[in-house]
C-alpha cells in the first residue's frame, strides 16, 4: 500500500496524462483559425497513446493508493485496456462521421468530453472507496450526458440527454442514499473496511439489504440491466452513433468492474476458502447471486425479446447491448475466477464486434442516410465489403462458431455448467438462439432482398482498412485466443483477494 | 422550557422523508424543473444522513467530507440538467418531460 499522497502519485500516470490532455484538447479552441480542424482529434488520441504507454508501464502493479480510495491492480489494468483501445477507435471513428461534422466547430470540446469519459471509466474500474465510486460514476455520467446530446441542433439527440440526464442523477441519487445507509451501518466508506464491519455481523440484515439494492439501482443504471434499463433505447436511438457505440463499451464495461469490485471486495468473506461456492458468506441465509442470476435473466430475456420488433438499427443495437449485458452478468452469478476471467474475455469479444457493428451502421448512415433496418435491402451487392463486415460483427454478436462472439460466449458457459448453474447457462443458450432471428434478420435484408436502387455504393480506403481492422480480430481471435484468455485469467486478481 | 432531546433517530425520519418526497417529486412532476428538485432532494437527504451519522456516530469525519463532495456535485449535475432542459426549451418549446417523446417507444 502507498503511504503517501506524494508516492501515490506515481501510480496515477495515466489518469494524470488523460487529465492534461482533456485541458490541452479544450485549449485547441484558442488556436488560430488556420488550425486543421481535426487538430483536438490529434491532440486527444496523443493523450490517449501517452496514457497507454503509462499504462503498460503497469503491468503487474498491485497496489491501493491515495489511502485506500484507488486500486491500481491487474483487474482495474485490464479494463484501463479495454477504455484506451475504445477511446481511440471512437476517435477514429468521429472523424468519418458526418453527423459530428455538422457541429466540427465544437471538436474540442467533443473530444476533450471523451477523454473526460475515459477518465472517469479509469476511476471507476479501479476505486475502492464508496465516496469514489460515487465521484467517478459522476464523472462518466455527466460526460455521457453532454455527448450524447452534443448534437443539440438535432431534437432527438436533445431528447436523448433529457432523458439520460433525467434517469441518471435519480439512480445515481439513489445510489448516494444507499452509500449514506451503508455508512451509517459500518462507519466507513472505504470497502476493505466495510468488508471487516460487516463480517463482524452485528449489522441488522435488513437495512444493509435496502442499502445494497439502492447501490444496484445506481450500478444497474450504468450497466442498463432491468429493470434501470429504461433509458437505453432512447439515449442509443437518439444519441450520435459514435457516442452511442462509446457508451455501449465504455460506460458499460466501468460499470461492471465497479459492480464486481464492490460486491467482491465488500461482500466476500475473505476467510472463505475462494473455490468454494458459499463465498457470499457475509449475508448468511440469503443468497444474494439468486438476485443477480434473476436480474441476468429478466436483463437478457426483455432485451432480446424487444429486440426483435426493433426496426431502427441503433435501437435494435440498443436493445443487443441490454441483452449482453444480462450474458456478462451471468458469469458474473458464479462469482468463481473462472466466471470473472469469463466476463473478461467476453469483454474484449464486446468491444471488437459491438463497435464494428456501430462502426458499420455509422458509415451506412453517411452513405445512405438512414438507420432503418429495411433500408438495408440489397446491401450485399451496393456494398459488399460493408455488408460482409457486417455480417461478421452480427454473427459474432449472436455467438456463431467462426467468431470470436463464440468464444465469449462458449467460456461464459462452460463457467456456468461447472459452477452447476445449469439452467442459467439453458437460458443463456435460448436467449442467443432468440437473438439469432433478429440479428439474422439484418443479414437476410442485405443479401435475400433485393434493392430498390442498384448503383453501387464504395467506401473511402480509410474506412475499409478501419472495417478490416475490427473484421480481422473478430476471426482470428476464434483460431488463437490463448494469449487473451491467460491474460483475462491473470487480470482477475482485486488488491487483497488472492 | 425544555429542549426535546433532538438525536440520530430524529436526523434519520427527516432524512428518510426528504428521500421519499424526492422520489414522489421525480415520479409525479410534469415540469423537468420541479423533476430537478425532486433529484436535489433525494440528494440532500443522502446529506443529511452523511452529518447526522458522523455527529452523532461517534465515528471518522468521513461523512461530512462525502457531504462536501456531494453539495459540489449536486451543482454540477443541475448545471448540467437546466442546460439540457434550456436547449430543450429552444428546440421544442417546452419543459414538460412527457411532451418530449420523438423517439419511439
Amino acid at each position: 500500500m502507498a503511504q503517501t499522497i506524494y508516492e501515490s502519485f506515481g501510480y496515477v500516470l495515466p489518469e494524470t496524462m488523460l487529465s492534461i490532455f482533456f485541458v490541452l484538447t479544450l485549449l485547441t479552441a484558442l488556436v488560430g483559425k488556420k488550425r486543421s480542424k481535426y487538430l483536438p482529434a490529434y491532440m486527444a488520441l496523443l493523450g490517449l497513446v501517452l496514457a497507454g504507454i503509462f499504462v503498460f508501464r503497469q503491468i503487474g502493479v498491485d497496489e491501493l493508493v491515495f489511502s485506500g480510495m484507488y486500486a491500481v491492480d491487474p483487474f482495474s489494468w485490464f479494463f484501463k485496456v479495454i477504455f484506451l483501445v475504445t477511446g481511440v477507435l471512437i476517435i477514429l471513428f468521429s472523424l468519418q462521421s458526418r453527423e459530428l461534422e455538422a457541429v466540427s466547430t465544437k471538436y474540442p470540446e467533443y473530444f476533450s468530453l471523451i477523454l473526460a469519459l475515459t477518465i472517469g471509466a479509469f476511476f471507476m474500474a479501479g476505486s475502492s472507496n464508496l465516496l469514489m465510486m460515487y465521484l467517478s460514476l459522476e464523472l462518466v455520467s455527466i460526460s455521457s450526458y453532454i455527448l450524447s446530446g452534443f448534437t443539440k441542433e438535432n431534437a432527438r439527440a436533445d431528447e436523448a440527454s433529457l432523458k439520460y440526464v433525467i434517469y441518471g442523477a435519480f439512480s445515481s441519487g439513489l445510489m448516494l442514499y444507499g452509500i449514506s445507509l451503508i455508512y451509517g451501518l459500518t462507519g466507513e466508506t472505504n470497502l476493505y473496511a466495510m468488508n471487516q464491519a460487516l463480517a463482524v455481523g452485528s449489522i441488522p440484515r435488513i437495512t444493509i439489504l435496502l442499502a445494497v439494492i439502492l447501490m444496484l439501482v445506481g450500478l444497474g443504471y450504468k450497466i442498463s440491466a432491468v429493470p434501470f434499463h429504461f433509458w437505453t433505447p432512447d439515449v442509443y436511438e437518439g444519441a450520435p452513433i459514435t457516442v452511442t457505440a462509446f457508451l455501449s463499451v465504455t460506460s458499460k464495461a466501468a460499470g461492471f468492474a465497479m459492480l464486481m469490485r464492490f460486491f467482491k471486495i465488500g461482500f466476500v468473506d475473505v476467510t472463505a476458502v475462494p473455490a468454494m461456492a458459499g463465498m457470499w458468506a457475509i449475508f448468511k441465509g440469503f443468497n444474494w447471486t439468486d438476485i443477480i442470476a434473476v436480474l441476468s435473466v429478466l436483463t437478457m430475456t426483455v432485451g432480446n425479446l424487444v429486440a426483435i420488433w426493433q426496426s431502427n438499427m441503433k435501437r435494435l443495437l440498443a436493445y443487443s447491448s441490454i441483452a449482453h449485458a444480462g450474458y456478462i452478468l451471468m458469469g458474473f452469478v458464479t462469482l468463481t475466477d473462472q466466471g470473472m476471467s469469463a466476463i473478461l474475455l467476453y469483454f474484449v469479444a464486446y468491444l471488437l464486434m459491438n463497435l464494428g457493428a456501430f462502426y458499420v451502421v455509422m458509415l451506412i448512415a453517411n452513405k445512405y442516410h438512414t438507420e432503418n433496418v429495411e433500408d438495408y435491402r440489397g446491401l450485399g451487392y451496393r456494398s459488399p465489403y460493408a455488408a460482409f463486415a457486417l455480417t461478421v460483427f452480427l454473427f459474432s454478436l449472436t455467438g456463431i462458431p467462426p467468431t470470436f462472439g463464440f468464444i465469449g460466449k462458449f467460456y461464459l458457459f462452460s463457467a456456468l455448467i461447472s459452477t452447476n448453474y445449469i439452467w442459467l447457462a439453458i437460458v443463456g443458450v435460448i436467449n442467443s438462439v432468440v437473438s439469432l432471428y433478429y440479428y439474422a434478420k439484418v443479414v437476410r435484408y442485405m443479401y435475400l432482398v433485393e434493392p430498390v436502387e442498384k448503383s453501387r455504393v464504395e467506401f473511402d480506403f480509410g474506412s475499409n482498412l478501419l472495417m478490416t481492422l475490427l473484421v480481422v480480430p473478430n476471426i482470428a481471435l476464434m483460431l488463437y485466443f490463448t494469449p487473451i484468455l491467460s491474460w483475462a485469467q491473470y487480470s482477475v486478481t482485486m488488491f487483497g483477494l488472492h | 422550557m425544555m429542549v426535546p432531546n433532538v438525536g440520530l433517530t430524529q436526523f434519520l425520519v427527516v432524512s428518510a422523508i426528504m428521500f421519499s418526497l424526492g422520489i414522489y417529486g421525480v415520479i409525479t412532476r410534469k415540469n423537468a424543473i420541479m423533476v430537478l428538485m425532486g433529484i436535489e432532494l433525494i440528494l440532500n437527504s443522502a446529506n443529511i444522513n452523511f452529518i447526522a451519522f458522523t455527529r452523532f456516530g461517534l465515528m471518522n469525519l468521513t461523512g461530512q467530507v462525502v457531504a462536501i463532495f456531494v453539495i459540489i456535485l449536486a451543482a454540477a449535475e443541475a448545471a448540467i440538467l437546466l442546460a439540457i432542459v434550456l436547449n430543450i426549451y429552444q428546440q421544442l418549446n417546452t419543459v414538460n418531460v412527457d411532451e418530449v417523446d420523438k423517439l419511439k417507444n
